[in-house]
């Protein structure tokens, strides 16, 4: 996006009485040092004062809240997500359970419910490279990956991703061969993707444990591979 | 709708920004906000299709400009307000309005593990036809409704492939407006990427979209 735009965008914001900065606009000089997001009191006022309303009308329970945040900041994440990947890597019998029927082999190692009901597995190959995305909001597997990145939920994402699904991937420092096929999955209806990246060379003695350590949550939505940790390594 | 959210094959959005400090909330008031949606939504006045209608219907300028969880804001108000729970005056006061009654919430700290390791599924056991098997070629319907749809605009009008049949679920256009589940068969399609987007695509390159038997047509 050139200046002119970018201006355009500023001024726009500043003309609305933004309350908070977009990300689109702030998206365009990222690397420049303050902090990522400036959010003027007024929203965190607001949100507190609808948060007592809520309360005293007793339409919400405070501690209700505080869990619900417990779960998705500390609970439910992609360590879960990696586990399911590590598993099947170790045992061909749950890797093909996994893809054939994900949400019982899923719910093998104790993982699934909200955002993850039914879920599909898509195993990456040499031939075939599998990304997912929503074009239409944020939808993604919460009880293996957790809550969305930025990154995931932003407009260059949702929109690129299915057009420019090689270029979106250059972006993520991860080039593709020109023979790859790359499967875009766009999570339009209540069904959620997982990705199952191909397991590094070189790890056939690494437990189950060592090589879920070696899954990223990158991987797991399709925007990266994964790269063997080196022996003696500090990665 | 077509709507801004419908972003699919849009090209001057910039490149993708990752973080360097990721974090689930980047500010309090995101938790809280994304933790009082959920709760309320145990009260059962809106479902997860009219939660998503209601953020598409902030005017696209807003819809760019906002961060993710203040669009969650602006549409938790609308949620609360259009659905009867509070009025525009509570939210403006921040209090409830005189004599109101006190309710009971319906989701206690204490049910969060399981209602959360439960979820809602919107697929529905009950038996319907599917209209498209396995393999079969099919078009996505070129409609323009005004109202909410998971069919996004880069996809209607083309042909693609029935890959497997998910199984019944909720209908997003109906449901998002409260007129009913009607529910129907899901399907994953693929679509070549050339189809969507002409010879600047990899003859091999797949898109693949979750689509209810009422987006396609036999072709």
């Amino acid at each position: 996006m050139d200046k002119t735009r970018r201006d355009f965008l500023t001024a726009a914001v500043t003309a609305t009485g933004a309350v908070v900065t977009r990300d689109l606009a702030h998206a365009q000089d990222h690397d420049h040092g303050h902090s990522h997001q400036v959010v003027p009191s007024d929203l965190t006022l607001r949100v507190k004062s609808l948060e007592s309303l809520l309360v005293e009308k007793g339409l919400v329970d405070r501690a209700a809240l505080d869990a619900l945040i417990d779960t998705y900041e500390n609970k439910v994440g992609p360590r879960n997500g990696a586990h399911v990947v590590a598993r099947a890597w170790a045992d061909p019998a749950y890797k093909q359970r996994l893809l054939t029927d994900a949400d019982k082999a899923i719910a093998e190692l104790g993982f699934g419910g909200q955002q993850g009901e039914h879920m599909v597995v898509v195993e990456n190959t040499p031939e075939v490279h599998n990304m997912v995305v929503c074009t239409l909001c944020s939808c993604y597997p919460w009880p293996v990956l957790g809550l969305p990145p930025v990154w995931y939920k932003s407009a260059p994402y949702r929109s690129r991703s299915v057009i420019d699904p090689r270029g979106v991937l250059r972006e993520f420092g991860l080039e593709l061969l020109e023979d790859v096929e790359v499967r875009v999955w766009d999570s339009t209806a209540e069904v959620r993707y997982l990705v199952l990246p191909e397991r590094p060379a070189d790890t056939e003695s690494l437990s189950e444990d060592a090589l879920a350590a070696l899954v990223t949550r990158d991987a797991m939505i399709g925007v990266a591979k994964i790269v063997p940790r080196r022996e003696g390594g500090s990665t | 709708m077509n709507g801004v959210h419908d972003m699919g094959g849009m090209q001057d959005m910039g490149p993708v920004q990752k973080e360097k400090d990721e974090r689930v909330f980047h500010h309090s008031w995101e938790g809280r906000v994304f933790a009082m949606y959920r709760a309320t939504g145990a009260w059962h006045k809106w479902n997860i299709d009219a939660a998503r209608y209601t953020r598409e219907l902030i005017p696209p300028a807003e819809y760019l400009r906002m961060s993710y969880y203040e669009k969650w804001y602006v549409g938790l108000v609308n949620l609360l307000t259009a659905r009867g729970l509070v009025t525009r005056a509570e939210i403006e006061s921040g209090k409830p309005a005189q004599g109101s009654s006190k309710a009971s919430p319906p989701l206690l700290a204490k049910q969060i593990r399981e209602t959360e390791a439960l979820g809602a599924s919107t697929k529905r056991n009950v038996s319907v036809a599917p209209r498209f098997q396995a393999g079969q070629s099919v078009r996505a319907r070129n409609i323009n409704p005004v109202g909410h749809t998971r069919l996004p605009r880069y996809a209607r009008g083309k042909m693609g492939t029935v890959d497997r049949d998910y199984g019944v679920f909720v209908f997003p256009d109906t449901n998002a407006q409260f007129l009913g589940e009607n529910p129907q068969h899901v399907y994953a399609v693929r679509f070549s990427a050339r189809e969507l987007w002409g010879e600047q695509a990899k003859a091999q390159d797949t898109v693949y979209l979750a689509l209810w038997d009422d987006y396609l047509e036999p072709a």
